[in-house]
């Protein structure tokens, strides 16, 4: 197999987009203008606001579907900016960017989100707040886009935060329950902490580099500056602990699994397939930064670990949750895992292929559970089981979601998985090293897992024996039929990129200015497929033999207990219990009770003894002061005050005034004896 | 209009207030409509004077004092009548008068026991005027004359006007009422900062020669390294005091728990929205273009003191119990900020620093109208007691949320850009200061916005979400009405105008900071 170390043909023709880019300002706008027109007048609409927002993803999907065929004939690169404040050297803009890698998200988000917005109008129908719902998804969609073109570091931080908000308000939607607002503040948060990372990173790379404009970055990058070397590192890690936060990987990933206590429409393109995957299209926008020789090349041993002990550990949890949507989430976090590892191994476009397919079949995936959850009213899949009669397009979509997850020939995520599998073989052998072989090794073990855990979730809700309570029934049209276009999407999405055959999306993603030095294969790698393939498959075999067998017994079999492990997995390795006893309570509890307890006992204390003994001084040393003339002054206030006389009576009894009528006596003879000193 | 240019304007800005509060004072105490109308109009007024002054400053020259007037005044001292507005305190004059006018239009119904709208009106109209007057003084003595002139309204408003709940100081017998306590711990301790602080500018005036206390002269005189060393030292530490008191920086902040939680409603949005951003205006003013050399000397440390401030102050809203407390407390992490942005002497810090100042007013002066509404509308302050208000009022509740993503620094609103350009200025600070101190400074700092989100998401968590508690649901409620709303949407709108559009702040400050640093700094 070949590898090409850089992408040759990429940044030789490239046209500027003409119209259709000078006009991509209006992608995040639109989402943006119409969720006011939500907020505003969408309950006195028809549709109670679903209609705008519904007209703003539409809008969204064919701007950056059309955007997309354009790049795929003729790459475009395109900045537009307009200055927004200047501060002393530096400039404060706002942009858009339009070239191969912002022209994928685009058409992702509002591909996948034309997809998930139509599912919410039949999901969401009468729930408490439908038009706010409808109002921050929307504005999820325009902050996701105000990040994805963001040609600069700044506006991406505003659309990074800006995403983070959406989570909150869209986690936390039925905040009348508290665990969903302790679910909300917790995504927040946790993001918050990563994001120190990402502010940190900003800031080191901006300031060195004088310009916060990726072009500029990159190209001091590729000139060599060496004060960007200097900090490169640091800068890149910091960047990289930012993105960690918003992609969910380890030790950051707790936030994801309990976000599934938003709506699930919500985690279906938010917590599964755009929003948390900006950590990775941080990443691939800054490429070159990790790719560089004397850059911030160290960083990706880092990100490869990272996202290595992500896609293991993650995945083994999904392999004891009953809510479905938790082994959804805990999938996300082993895949977006396999995307890290693979930006890790040097593999621009594996990762971001990746990305792309995992978009579309785990926001299918994620609309299947909800549609089993609307007709079963329970997330739990012993509450399901049996439902493949019932509700025969659920269970077909959901059945290719989960092979495509699974990397089955030929669904989405064979290709792209099977390409992140051959470029951590190739990095194994061009500088990853050791490490680099370890994690191909877990990344391997982590196909059987995927494979593994998707199997017993097929099984435990489309077979056996129904054991819920409702009636279930197949859903509405306006969910079903999203189903299918991402079903479709799924099946087809890997023919994208096919090394040797097709290289489509290589070509489409390398539509930037600059070179990314990208690790890509040249022809399939058949070994590696075919290993990838057979670890699936055996996967799927195991769980068939456990879960699909005795339909009869599978819910029992579901609850075996291995000695030492399940406990653990079900824990979730301890890390929330650690986090919460360890981090948060002490800062909560003792750490701010004894910071407010030196405000009033030890500074405080201070004060107060020097107000009594100040007192006390005034008393015998001014006792001689016009305390008259103040009092006068203080009484003809006090009348202008009206009835405020007896408090001021009150004050003045104090003896504020000889208090004060001696600072400023004291002030003036120690002015006096300065002068006369120097 | 010429005459509106040549001091007249900013006179009036200033002074109008003034005059409206000796009307009121001729006023009849029962005639209470006349008495609001007459306020309303002459805080509008001056409120109409400050845009039109706003528009009347050339951007291109921010860093000239335009729009000023220098005449003779008390000549026996050399102390001349000079005003005049640049960059920087241009945005923070129309804030002082803004927040003026929106107080006067909430309390239109909204009168703190013991009711009184007239004496409450002259004292709001006389604390106008010394607001004002501090950021359009370019003397010293008249500088401080306005700095002094808001404290004894502020103090008469807490005092009287101020919460009457008894509290027991620890080391003291008796039981005392928190207005009473909060009223004098403000006033001394204003007092005993400004006292330094007039030393240091009695000295400044025996050592310049000719003696002045004119602000434009003294910078000239300290660039030129008239108050070089430990003379110089001593009346930056003086400044400092005085400074420092009022913004205040820690460990000096402690009467501003107690003032904010005490004072009526208004009182609290304004001591929070302008009389903090004096000392820091102070400090950009005054401390850094006379004492350069001291201002390089005494910049690490003022860096640490604020970051301490800010992990102090957010440590400190944590452990809070008390609604308005918090928001108290969270001013002295927020101005912490500001602070880190003035110690980098840089541009971007400076710039930070004043675009906090206004974030920083609009958002908190936000907060204390809010929770003044809720506390006279549950007539508690106590968290625990509360929640599930998104339900019983929805609007207050909506706005409850909104400020307090505000307040955290949500970009796209106006607290983010203070915030974080000073993490971006401490990064690089001027020339010689150390950068092991403000980049460590930095990432505490940056650390510090963790626990600021922290106790906003926890305190919607008890005040705002989930299913509010029985003692409340069988209530009747009555959600935002119009005078409040009347005096919040304007805040709602410019906390969204900054935050989307910084230029607003930027495009005045920026110019004069530049040449502030320039000329004081070289850098």
């Amino acid at each position: 197999m070949v590898m090409l170390a850089a992408y040759s043909e990429g940044a030789a023709h490239l046209t500027d987009g003409g119209l259709l880019a000078q006009w991509a300002w209006l992608i995040p706008v639109v989402p943006l203008v119409l969720m006011f027109g939500i907020v505003f007048f969408g309950k006195r609409l028809p549709m109670k606001g679903w209609e705008l927002a519904e007209a703003a993803m539409l809008f969204v999907a064919v701007y950056g579907v059309a955007l997309l065929v354009m790049n795929a004939s003729d790459g475009i690169s395109y900045e537009g900016s307009v200055e927004i404040a200047r501060i002393g050297s530096f400039t404060l803009e706002w942009g858009w960017v339009v070239d191969g890698l912002s022209i994928m998200m685009y058409a992702v988000v509002g591909v996948v989100g034309l997809a998930v917005f139509t599912y919410a109008k039949g999901y969401m129908k009468g729930d408490v707040r439908y038009t706010w719902f409808f109002a921050a998804f929307t504005m999820f969609a325009g902050a996701m886009l105000v990040l994805v073109s963001a040609p600069n570091l700044i506006q991406l931080v505003v659309g990074w935060e800006l995403v983070g908000l959406a989570s909150y308000l869209l986690i936390a939607h039925y905040w009348e329950d508290h665990a969903n607002v302790v679910a909300g503040n917790k995504a927040f948060l946790v993001n918050k902490i990563a994001d120190v990372g990402l502010f940190i990173g900003v800031i080191i790379i901006g300031v060195t580099v004088g310009s916060f404009r990726f072009s500029d970055i990159l190209e001091a990058i590729a000139d060599g500056d060496s004060a960007l070397q200097q900090v490169a590192f640091w800068g890149g890690l910091a960047l990289f602990i930012g993105a960690m936060g918003k992609s969910a990987q380890f030790p950051f990933h707790v936030w994801l699994p309990d976000a599934m206590a938003g709506p699930t429409p919500v985690s279906s393109l938010m917590h599964a397939a755009t929003m948390v995957t900006a950590g990775v299209y941080l990443v691939g926008r800054m490429f070159p930064l990790f790719q560089t020789d004397g850059f911030a090349v160290d960083v990706k041993a880092i990100m490869m670990v990272v996202g290595a002990l992500t896609l293991f550990l993650t995945g083994l949890i999904a392999l004891v949750q009953d809510d479905i949507k938790k082994v959804l989430a805990y999938s996300t976090l082993s895949q977006l895992g396999y995307m890290v590892t693979a930006m890790g191994a040097g593999a621009y476009t594996a990762g971001l292929f990746h990305l792309f397919t995992h978009a579309f079949f785990k926001g299918l995936l994620f609309l299947c559970a909800g549609s089993v959850i609307h007709a079963v009213h329970s997330n739990n899949m012993s509450d399901m089981g049996g439902l493949r009669k019932a509700m025969p397009w659920t269970y077909r979509t959901f059945l290719i979601g989960s092979l495509a997850l699974a990397g089955i020939f030929p669904l989405a995520g064979f290709w792209s998985k099977d390409e992140i599998l051959a470029s951590i073989s190739y990095d194994s052998g061009h500088g990853g090293g050791t490490i680099a072989t370890v994690v191909l090794g877990v990344a391997i073990a982590g196909a059987f897992i995927t494979a593994f855990y998707m199997a017993r979730a097929v099984y435990l809700t489309f077979f056996g024996e129904y054991k819920g309570h409702a009636h279930p029934h197949e859903s509405p049209k306006v969910m079903t039929y999203p189903l299918i276009g991402l079903g479709v999407l799924s099946a087809v999405a890997g023919f994208a990129n096919i090394p040797g055959i097709f290289t489509g999306f290589t070509q489409w993603l390398a539509a930037r200015p600059q070179v990314m030095g990208d690790h890509h294969a040249e022809s399939i790698d058949f070994v590696l497929a075919g290993i990838g393939l057979a670890v699936a498959l055996l996967g799927i075999a195991a769980g068939t033999r456990l879960w699909k067998r005795d339909a009869a017994t599978q819910q029992a079999r579901d609850t075996f207990r291995i000695p030492v492990l399940y406990p653990v997995l079900a824990n979730k390795y301890y890390l929330d219990d650690l986090y919460a006893k360890a981090v948060v309570d002490p800062i909560k509890g003792p750490i701010a009770r004894f910071t407010n307890w030196t405000n009033t006992y030890v500074i405080d204390g201070v004060v107060n003894a020097f107000g009594a003994v100040s007192v006390f001084l005034s008393r015998i040393v001014y006792q001689g002061v016009d305390q008259r003339g103040i009092d006068l002054a203080f009484n003809a206030a006090a009348s202008a005050t009206g009835e405020a006389g007896d408090a001021v009576r009150y004050t003045t009894s104090g003896r504020i005034q000889q208090y004060a009528g001696g600072l400023f006596v004291g002030a003036v003879l120690l002015v006096v004896g300065f002068l006369i000193f120097t | 209009m010429d005459w509106f240019e040549t001091g007249w304007g900013l006179s009036l800005i200033v002074f109008l207030p003034m005059a409206g509060a000796a009307l009121v004072l001729l006023m009849p105490r029962k005639q209470e409509r006349a008495a609001k109308f007459t306020a309303l109009a002459f805080a509008f007024a001056s409120f109409a004077g400050s845009v039109y002054a706003a528009f009347t400053f050339e951007l291109g020259s921010s860093s000239q004092f335009q729009l000023g007037t220098d005449l003779s005044w008390i000549s026996a001292i050399g102390s001349r009548f000079h005003i005049g507005i640049d960059g920087i305190s241009l945005p923070l004059l129309v804030l002082s008068t803004l927040m003026t006018l929106l107080c006067i239009i909430y309390s239109w119904n909204h009168w703190p026991e013991p009711h009184n709208p007239k004496a409450f009106l002259v004292l709001m109209l006389i604390l106008a005027t010394g607001m004002n007057g501090t950021f359009v003084a370019l003397d010293l003595v008249l500088f401080f004359i306005f700095f002094e002139l808001v404290l004894l309204p502020m103090y008469f408003m807490i005092g009287i006007w101020g919460d009457r709940t008894k509290i027991r100081l620890p080391g003291f017998k008796k039981e005392v009422e928190t207005r009473l306590y909060a009223s004098i711990k403000f006033f001394l301790f204003t007092l005993f900062g400004s006292a330094f602080m007039l030393l240091g500018f009695l000295a400044l005036y025996f050592k310049s020669d000719p003696h002045t206390f004119d602000m434009i002269a003294l910078a000239e005189a300290g660039r030129a390294g008239a108050f070089a060393g430990a003379f110089g030292g001593w009346v930056f530490a003086a400044l400092f005091l005085g400074f420092a008191v009022k913004v205040p920086m820690w460990p000096l902040h402690t009467w501003l728990p107690d003032a904010h939680t005490a004072a009526p409603t208004v009182g609290s949005v304004l001591l929070a929205a302008i009389l903090l951003k004096l000392g820091s205006y102070g400090f950009i003013r005054i401390s850094l273009p006379i004492l350069p050399e001291q201002a390089q000397q005494w910049a690490p440390a003022i860096a640490i003191l604020a970051v301490i401030a800010i992990i102090y102050g957010s440590l400190a809203c944590l452990a809070q119990t008390d609604m308005k407390r918090l928001i108290a407390f969270s001013s002295v992490g927020h101005m912490g900020f500001v602070m880190l942005g003035i110690a980098t002497l840089t541009d971007v810090g400076i710039n930070a620093a004043v675009i906090g100042m206004v974030a920083h007013g609009l958002i908190t002066g936000l907060l204390f109208f809010l929770a003044g509404s809720m506390q006279h509308r549950y007539h508690t302050r106590e968290m625990s007691r509360l929640g599930g208000n998104m339900k019983l009022m929805p609007v207050l509740g909506g706005l409850l949320g909104f400020t307090a993503m505000a307040s955290l620094g949500l970009p796209g609103l106006a607290g983010f850009w203070g915030e974080f350009m000073a993490l971006l200025g401490a990064f690089n600070p001027l020339d010689g200061l150390s950068l092991t101190v403000f980049r460590t400074a930095m990432v505490i700092g940056a650390i510090g916005t963790v626990l600021t989100a922290g106790y906003l998401l926890w305190m919607l968590q008890k005040v705002n979400l989930g299913e509010p508690k029985e003692e409340w649901t069988s209530k009747q409620w009555h959600d935002a009405d119009r005078f409040e709303l009347a005096a919040w949407i304007p805040l709602v709108i410019a906390i969204f105008a900054v935050g989307v559009f910084p230029k607003i702040i930027f495009g005045a400050t920026d110019g004069a900071v530049v040449e502030l640093i320039r000329s004081a700094f070289g850098g």
